[in-house]
């Protein structure tokens, strides 16, 4: 039995409090950092642990927040995705339910570490339980000192404030989100210049998710080492994998980084009725789908990506054999047509038109050469668009086409000639 | 009808307006704090807060139009925002809207007669362990099935349900 990190107050009543957090080691690693270490301490200690954000990219966190220039004595923006929204995606909600402090503490010693002036928390409008829990907490740690000016006595303030966001998955892309902070629609900004440069309010700008900013404590109390060890050579820590689908007791499970895949699915009860895995979605709908066949793939950044997918979100989907690939693709791709923001035309037409093929076909109304031209609109929309959108349209869309493309021929034909058939009747 | 908050809400908008003193931050949380004050984003709303958030008609209703959240008819008491995400469908959330439409004879984005329930269907709530889902004004429920979604309803319709 690994060692709880993230959820180890999850099982604690009233953990979400001040008090108690505090009673369980909480807010420690925070008077270490600003009392006993510089902010380039910290940062190094956060690059030795080789986390990696937890949002979906996986890039290094310490090597992100190296990308800021220097102090000029103008405002530097520490901005906490919480938007999360990725289809299969649950871990950030509990975090902000189950224990806020943890968040807020990583918040407070990241500021720290990249000289913040401000913090806005983004969360998804729809979570609006997990809103209520981090105001709460925010307005405790403000109340004790541990955040606001001259956190714990030391020359470090920061001011933090929340933000709703109104129903847009987009906004999870960062630049969304801080055009979104800026009162505008959430269109994604080109990148360079990158938000660590020219970010909120033209400012520089670290966005980091809540998962990665929960591990900063833990990083700071027990060292970078201690916390790159738990994982494998180039993928440090636990990971929370929300696991939903075909499994028996679906939930948020806290595993070292490259856990194999099958360990993932056990770890839940295995699959339901003790059915066979046909296909897994291993990190939110973006993810491009696997198969019975990958089932020992360790589940880290580096690991899953070579295998020809992506860890993303770490939302793990256990599809059973009985399982309609046809249906399942229609699903996701009703989402990504649903959730275009429409700036680039490659993701607001393909999105739309994948969307409709494959309703066409599960109506019957499908032809022999749709495969193809799904194919093809995925090729179009990957590497076209200014967000990672595109191709997280094109990856489910080419994943399952070509995986399951017997399935799907089939579908064509059979769910054809059963409509043909009942309209000649 | 005129739209202007009161004295009391007007005390709480500029809270607001000076806990969101950033560039146009205070865009977003004053566009909520609309909707909750005079429960839709309505033309004469737009109009309203654009003069009172210090922007554009036209900025205030490309914000108003592309977030998902923003109504611009008031929603019944209950609103029920059903999950249309791939683990929810899984689990069966194609019954569970088709027997909710039944049972209120409403379609999505619609409210029943009484005024007591919008019917939503929405991308993934974050809710994917407790498939099918659904949220009642944000608060989540699930798993669903007919039997608790009858049960919900009729506790919501009987007005013994906070909110």
């Amino acid at each position: 039995m690994t060692e709880r990190i993230l959820t180890r107050n999850w099982q604690i009543v009233n953990a979400h409090t001040l008090a108690v957090y505090q009673s369980r080691g909480g807010y420690r690693a925070l008077a270490k950092a600003l009392t006993q270490m510089t902010p380039e301490q910290v940062t190094a200690e956060v690059l030795a642990s080789n986390l990696q954000g937890r949002g979906g990219a996986g890039f290094p966190t310490g090597r992100k927040w190296r990308f800021l220039p220097p102090p000029d004595g103008g405002p530097r923006y520490l901005v906490v995705n919480a938007d999360e929204g990725e289809p299969g995606t649950f871990k950030d909600r509990y975090i902000m339910e189950l224990d806020p402090h943890m968040m807020i503490e990583g918040i407070v010693i990241t500021g720290y570490a990249i000289g913040a002036t401000k913090c806005y928390i983004y969360i998804r409008g729809e979570y609006r339980p997990a809103a209520h829990r981090t105001l709460a907490a925010l307005h405790e740690a403000q109340a004790a000192g541990l955040l606001g000016p001259g956190i714990l006595g030391s020359g470090y303030s920061l001011d933090t404030d929340v933000i709703m966001g109104a129903g847009a998955y987009i906004c999870g892309e960062e630049t969304a989100l801080i055009e979104s902070i800026e009162g505008k629609k959430g269109w994604p900004r080109l990148k360079p210049p990158f938000p660590a440069v020219k970010g909120l309010f033209g400012r520089p700008t670290i966005v980091n998710n809540v998962e990665t900013l929960a591990c900063i404590p833990h990083i700071i109390e027990r060292g970078g080492a201690w916390f790159a060890a738990l994982g494998t050579p180039r993928n440090g820590g636990t990971k929370l994998f929300a696991v939903s689908g075909d499994v028996e007791q679906p939930g948020v499970i806290e595993l070292p980084m490259g856990t194999p895949l099958r360990q993932v699915i056990a770890a839940c009860g295995g699959v339901k009725g003790g059915r066979k895995v046909k296909a897994v979605i291993p990190g939110g709908a973006s993810a491009p789908v696997l198969t019975a066949d990958d089932l020992d793939l360790p589940m880290d950044f580096t690991s899953v990506a070579a295998a020809g997918s992506m860890l993303g979100s770490a939302a793990v989907m256990v599809m059973s054999e009985d399982r309609d690939m046809v249906y399942a693709l229609s699903v996701i791709m009703e989402f990504f047509a649903h959730e275009s923001c429409g700036q680039c035309t490659p993701c607001r037409e393909g999105t739309r038109w994948s969307n409709e093929i494959l309703h066409a076909i599960l109506a019957g109304k499908g032809r022999n050469s749709d495969i193809d031209t799904l194919l093809d609109i995925a090729r179009n929309m990957d590497g076209t668009t200014i967000c990672p959108m595109g191709p997280g349209a094109a990856a489910p869309l080419r994943s399952f086409l070509t995986k399951f493309r017997p399935e799907f021929e089939a579908a064509i034909e059979n769910l054809r000639n059963r409509a043909r058939g009942e309209a000649a009747a | 009808m005129s739209v202007c908050f009161d004295d009391q809400q007007e005390a709480a908008f500029q809270k607001l307006l000076r806990r969101y003193d950033e560039g146009d931050s205070r865009v977003l949380p004053g566009l909520t704090f609309a909707q909750e004050t005079f429960g839709a984003i309505s033309p004469e709303v737009e109009a309203y807060m654009a003069r009172r958030l210090g922007v554009s008609l036209a900025q205030l209703h490309q914000i108003a139009t592309f977030y998902h959240m923003f109504h611009d008819v008031p929603c019944g008491r209950h609103l029920l925002t059903v999950c249309s995400s791939i683990s929810c469908r899984l689990a069966g959330a194609d019954d569970l809207l088709n027997h909710i439409k039944r049972r209120l004879n409403i379609a999505h984005a619609q409210t029943t007669d009484d005024g007591l329930f919008t019917l939503e269907v929405v991308e993934c709530l974050g809710a994917c362990h407790q498939a099918p889902a659904l949220q009642v004004n944000g608060e989540f429920h699930g798993p669903m099935t007919r039997a608790k979604t009858d049960e919900l309803l009729d506790r919501l319709a009987g007005g013994r349900e906070r909110r």
